[in-house]
């Protein structure tokens, strides 16, 4: 039984329902507002994320540490008729993405210039933030299952309505994808849920409940997990399933861009933990071998595609598919230190993802170009933005003292314990991660200023922009410089993951390597 | 027995069973009498603030009958031609809803063509008492009086529009492919009275538990032409090739009460026929169900996304939305039968309020029904436009919306039925689904074509603005608490 805790952690009233419902109400309330304001649009929509912001850093503060289970749980019964319960809960795995969400909402919204209607941009972004925040707090299947295809239509929008030239072809692509992948997940969900009621005699959506029931066959249970594993590997998303991802990122409006990089692909990464892994613990044994593999391919397939990239955004949406194929094969180590890496570098990934978007958007908007050939030289006439981009540049290509280092390190550790040779590769392909990054560094900033870039005037960054992107660098050096809280908050809850498999399967991971010691 | 030897011996009538069905009718008949004797004209709105009402009274004495078969216990009665129990109530109700909204989507059209008369509600409201006696109908010969009363009725409803050259269309089309099908039913009716020696749809059940047919050819093929024939109501594929037609060229506000009421009391028959009557013969029936479901959903989805007309695209949706009923029906279950009812109950809403938008947009003429006259509606119209957008979300299964509960109701009975292929079919087509509707939603949040005819605006009448906010209402407020309406399905057992 995995331990829950229902403590309020001091709050007055239930904090978990009230960090999903408040961006929920205020993307309501923006629908009621009168449609020439546009100022008042973007304060009602920086304020609500920004009150969001507060409530979950408040409950990542009260988060005890030490703890493996879930805390601060809500739970009351919705649909009685289906098993279905209204039930929230955070624990060491989700509580920094949930943070890590609720910062990056303020700074995608206020951060990159808004288009047209702001006020329809707002509503839209934070219901996105309700869905990502719900799906990373729900404790009932359906529940979770909800949120998750909630965060499509705002993504739809978002792309469709304010996106760059090809949006409603990038638009259309992703949702289908997406969709695609969840319609498999909710088939197995409710076979499994159906196959545990025949064993307890009673339908229940519970995570928990679930997770502890285990009565699926070993056969079963690998066709049930590569329904859930679908939905991931396209959200994430893993190789071969990546395809929509480039159209989307590059079409995308750059705070969707940073929404997408930074909190939806840790949706899935947080989807394989959470649910694939728990709730499929053979499964995830027998299979993991796969899911290493696809990991690993996306790496290097992600870098060496990424390197021949003339658009600067889909050159950067490229090595999307290679870092998150580096959490995959972190996670798929089924170790402690995998899967808290594995946690510890999605947030970090979101962090630097977001970062990189939002300084990307900023080149393009002075530029007016994604073309990496049209650009160059910008060095010289906006020093801060370099500056800034190459910290990020950095955090992103693991070097020690930023995040990025750390994230990678502990994870790829983790995953040398059990399944070595995928940890070598993974590390190998992460080597390609500078060459990509730098590269592009090099074509936007050093050089000589193309004729094209020659012709605009740039200026740097202004006190606004500096304002958006201070906390994402401010986290990018403290995650590198001091994990140890995050850690402590993690471990734990990875302990538990990787006990859970080991009670299912009997199968421990060793805490050395093998043939390390004599 | 309502032949008994020696003459003709009336059965004892329980009046308030019909009750529903007997209000429509009656104020039908006031209402048609009133009319014709008074040669001064009515001020304007009173015929569908009548019917409005009479769907009301309706929908109360359903809601009366509904608690009394809670406290008290199902029954058949009329000569066990009726069945009172929660199946029949919640059907009731389901019209009775159909009813008010229609009328209320209807007046301001009405008013608008030049077409306003007490004509189009006596119709409406008799065509609703027709499908109230097929919901109710215990006995196949009862369900071929709803499904005549109904159909005909509606025949007349979709060639409405006198002026224009495609509702005509509609109207012949409907008639002739209509009146083949209640033939198709009445022959099903005649081969299975001739293999069972009734038309009781208990009587039948009975029979079958307590005989075994040496040869059931008579039989089986009396099962086909039934559901040949319902299917043909309900839309089925390949039962539906009429329905974009009729569906494009009626009035608009006949439409979507069609697509709502006439979807509804098919089933409805469908539903019963096959569980009450052949219930033992599920064997038989259930792949039949299978592949019809399964034609239905793909045909439905992959055909609604070439379609440049938003009625066509609507009616090529509503198949594919038959067909996830069809899934509830094919997993034979209980929890299927709920989750197909529960289905018909939402979709009722959401298809009424979508079509009254539509009905909105085709402006004087019913005729702006391209996809491009939806482009930037959200500009002129952000109210309308986002109602628009939340019943066609819903339509297409967004979370916490009526419509996707019930997609995951009749999707999980599948499951549960371990019919996976079916399920996943099910769903993948709600993919399909989701890019039609979605492309609708975008068009309608881009920017507006260069003013072109743009000069008649979209207008917002007070009659349909009640349907929108009662459609959102419901669709929004139950997708957030579905309890209420989850038991109400739950409750609605079949007596049999």
């Amino acid at each position: 039984m995995i331990p829950v805790s229902t403590a309020s952690g001091g709050f007055p009233f239930p904090i978990l329902p009230a960090i999903v419902i408040a961006p929920a109400i205020a993307a309501v309330l923006l629908f009621f507002l009168p449609r020439g304001r546009p100022g008042l649009a973007k304060a009602v929509g920086i304020g609500a994320s920004l009150v969001t912001l507060g409530l979950a850093l408040a409950m990542a503060v009260r988060f005890e540490t030490g703890q493996p289970g879930y805390q601060f749980v809500v739970s009351h019964s919705w649909i009685p008729a289906f098993g279905v319960s209204w039930k929230l809960g955070v624990d060491g795995i989700s509580v920094f993405l949930v943070a890590v969400t609720a910062v990056l909402f303020p700074v995608a919204i206020a951060g990159p210039r808004t288009g047209e209607d702001p006020k329809g941009y707002m509503a839209w972004m934070l219901l996105l933030e309700a869905a990502c925040l719900g799906s990373f707090l729900s404790l009932d299947l359906f529940l979770f299952f909800l949120f998750f295809e909630l965060t499509l239509p705002p993504m739809y929008m978002l792309i469709g309505k304010w996106g760059f030239e090809n949006r409603s072809y990038a638009a259309i692509k992703f949702f289908i994808y997406t969709f695609a992948g969840s319609a498999l997940m909710l088939i197995a969900m409710l076979a499994l849920v159906f196959i545990d009621a025949r064993s307890t005699g009673v339908v229940t959506f519970d995570l928990i409940a679930n997770t502890t029931a285990q009565h699926v066959s070993s056969g079963i249970g690998a066709v049930l997990f590569l329904g859930f594993a679908a939905a991931f590997a396209v959200k994430i998303p893993v190789f071969p399933f990546h395809t929509w991802l480039p159209d989307a990122q590059v079409e995308a409006p750059t705070g969707g861009s940073m929404v997408l990089a930074g909190v939806l692909f840790n949706l899935g990464t947080y989807g394989l933990v959470r649910f694939c892994i728990e709730l499929f613990p053979r499964a995830s044994v027998d299979l993991a071998p796969l899911m290493l593999t696809l990991g690993a391919v996306g790496i290097v397939y992600g870098f060496l595609v990424a390197v021949v990239q003339t658009d600067l955004k889909r050159m950067i949406a490229y090595t999307l598919v290679a870092d998150l194929g580096v959490v995959v094969v972190g996670l798929f180590g089924l170790t402690t230190q995998g899967i808290s890496g594995g946690v510890y570098q999605m947030v970090n990934h979101g962090v630097s993802m977001a970062a990189m978007f939002l300084l990307i958007g900023m080149v393009v908007d002075r530029l007016g170009t994604r073309q990496l050939t049209a650009m160059g030289g910008l060095q010289a006439r906006t020093p801060i933005l370099a500056a800034v981009f190459i910290v990020v540049t950095l955090s992103i290509v693991g070097v020690p003292g930023l995040n990025g280092f750390v994230g990678e390190f502990v994870m790829l550790l983790g995953t040398f314990l059990t399944h070595r040779w995928w940890a070598v590769a993974a590390a190998v392909g992460m080597v390609l991660s500078a060459l990509v990054f730098l590269w592009a560094y090099q074509q936007v900033f050093h050089g000589r200023p193309t004729a094209h870039a020659a012709g605009v005037a740039v200026a740097d960054l202004g006190w606004r922009e500096l304002a958006a992107v201070a906390p994402l660098v401010f986290l990018i050096v403290l995650l590198g410089v001091y994990p140890r809280p995050f850690f402590e908050r993690i471990n734990p809850s990875a302990t538990r993951v990787v006990a859970h498999v080991g009670q299912v399967t009997g199968q421990y991971p060793p805490a050395v390597a093998e043939g390390a010691r004599p | 027995m309502i032949a008994a030897i020696g003459g003709f011996v009336v059965p004892h009538i329980e009046y308030t069973a019909i009750l529903p069905e007997l209000i429509l009718l009656g104020v039908a008949i006031i209402v048609m009498t009133v009319a014709s004797l008074s040669s001064r004209p009515f001020p304007a709105g009173l015929w569908a603030g009548v019917t409005a009402a009479a769907g009301a009274a309706s929908l109360g004495a359903a809601w009366y009958m509904s608690n009394q078969v809670n406290s008290r216990g199902p029954h058949t009665t009329i000569a066990g031609a009726i069945a009172v129990d929660g199946y029949s109530e919640f059907f009731l109700v389901v019209l009775s809803i159909a009813v008010i909204l229609g009328a209320l989507v209807a007046d301001n059209f009405l008013r608008r063509e030049g077409l306003d008369g007490p004509e189009f509600y006596v119709l409406a409201m008799v065509s609703a008492a027709g499908a109230m006696f097929m919901s109710v109908a215990n006995d196949l010969i009862v369900v071929f009086l709803g499904l005549e009363t109904l159909s005909i009725a509606l025949y007349v409803l979709a060639g409405y529009n006198a002026r224009r050259r495609e509702s005509h269309e509609a109207a012949l089309k409907y008639f002739v492919l209509g009146s083949f099908s209640s033939a198709i039913f009445l022959y099903g009716v005649a081969l299975t009275y001739g293999a069972t020696g009734s038309t009781n749809l208990a009587r039948i059940g009975a029979f079958l538990a307590g005989n075994v047919l040496v040869s059931n050819g008579v039989l089986l093929g009396g099962l086909a032409l039934l559901i040949v024939g319902l299917g043909f109501k309900v839309a089925a594929v390949p039962f539906h090739s009429w329905s974009p037609d009729v569906y494009q060229g009626s009035p608009t506000p006949v439409t979507g009460y069609m697509a709502a009421a006439a979807k509804a009391a098919g089933f409805a028959g469908l539903l019963r026929v096959l569980f009450s009557a052949f219930g033992l013969m599920r064997a038989d029936w259930q792949p039949i169900i299978t592949v019809l479901a399964a034609v239905t959903l793909v045909v439905g989805a992959v055909l609604a996304v070439v379609q440049t007309d938003i009625k066509r695209l609507l009616a090529y949706s509503s198949i594919n939305h038959a067909g996830f009923v069809l899934v509830g029906l094919a997993a034979a279950s209980a929890a299927g039968l709920s989750g197909s009812l529960f289905y018909l109950l939402v979709y009722t809403f959401m298809v009424i309020g979508s079509f009254g938008v539509v009905t909105l947009v085709g402006r004087t003429g019913d005729a702006r029904h391209r996809l491009d006259d939806y482009r930037g509606l959200a500009r002129e119209r952000p109210i309308v436009a986002a109602v628009f957008a939340l019943l066609l979300l819903a339509q297409a299964g967004v979370p916490f919306t009526t419509g996707f509960l019930g997609k995951f109701y009749v999707i999980a009975a599948a499951v549960d039925a371990r019919s996976y292929p079916l399920a996943i079919l099910a769903i993948l087509s709600a993919v399909v689904g989701a890019f039609y509707y979605l492309r609708v939603v975008l068009l309608m949040y881009s920017d507006p074509l260069p003013a072109a005819g743009r000069a008649e605006g979209v207008a917002l009448p007070p009659g349909t603005a009640l349907v929108l906010v009662l459609a959102s209402l419901f669709t929004v407020a139950f997708g957030l608490v579905p309890g209420p309406i989850v038991d109400f399905a739950h409750r609605a057992t079949l007596l049999f």
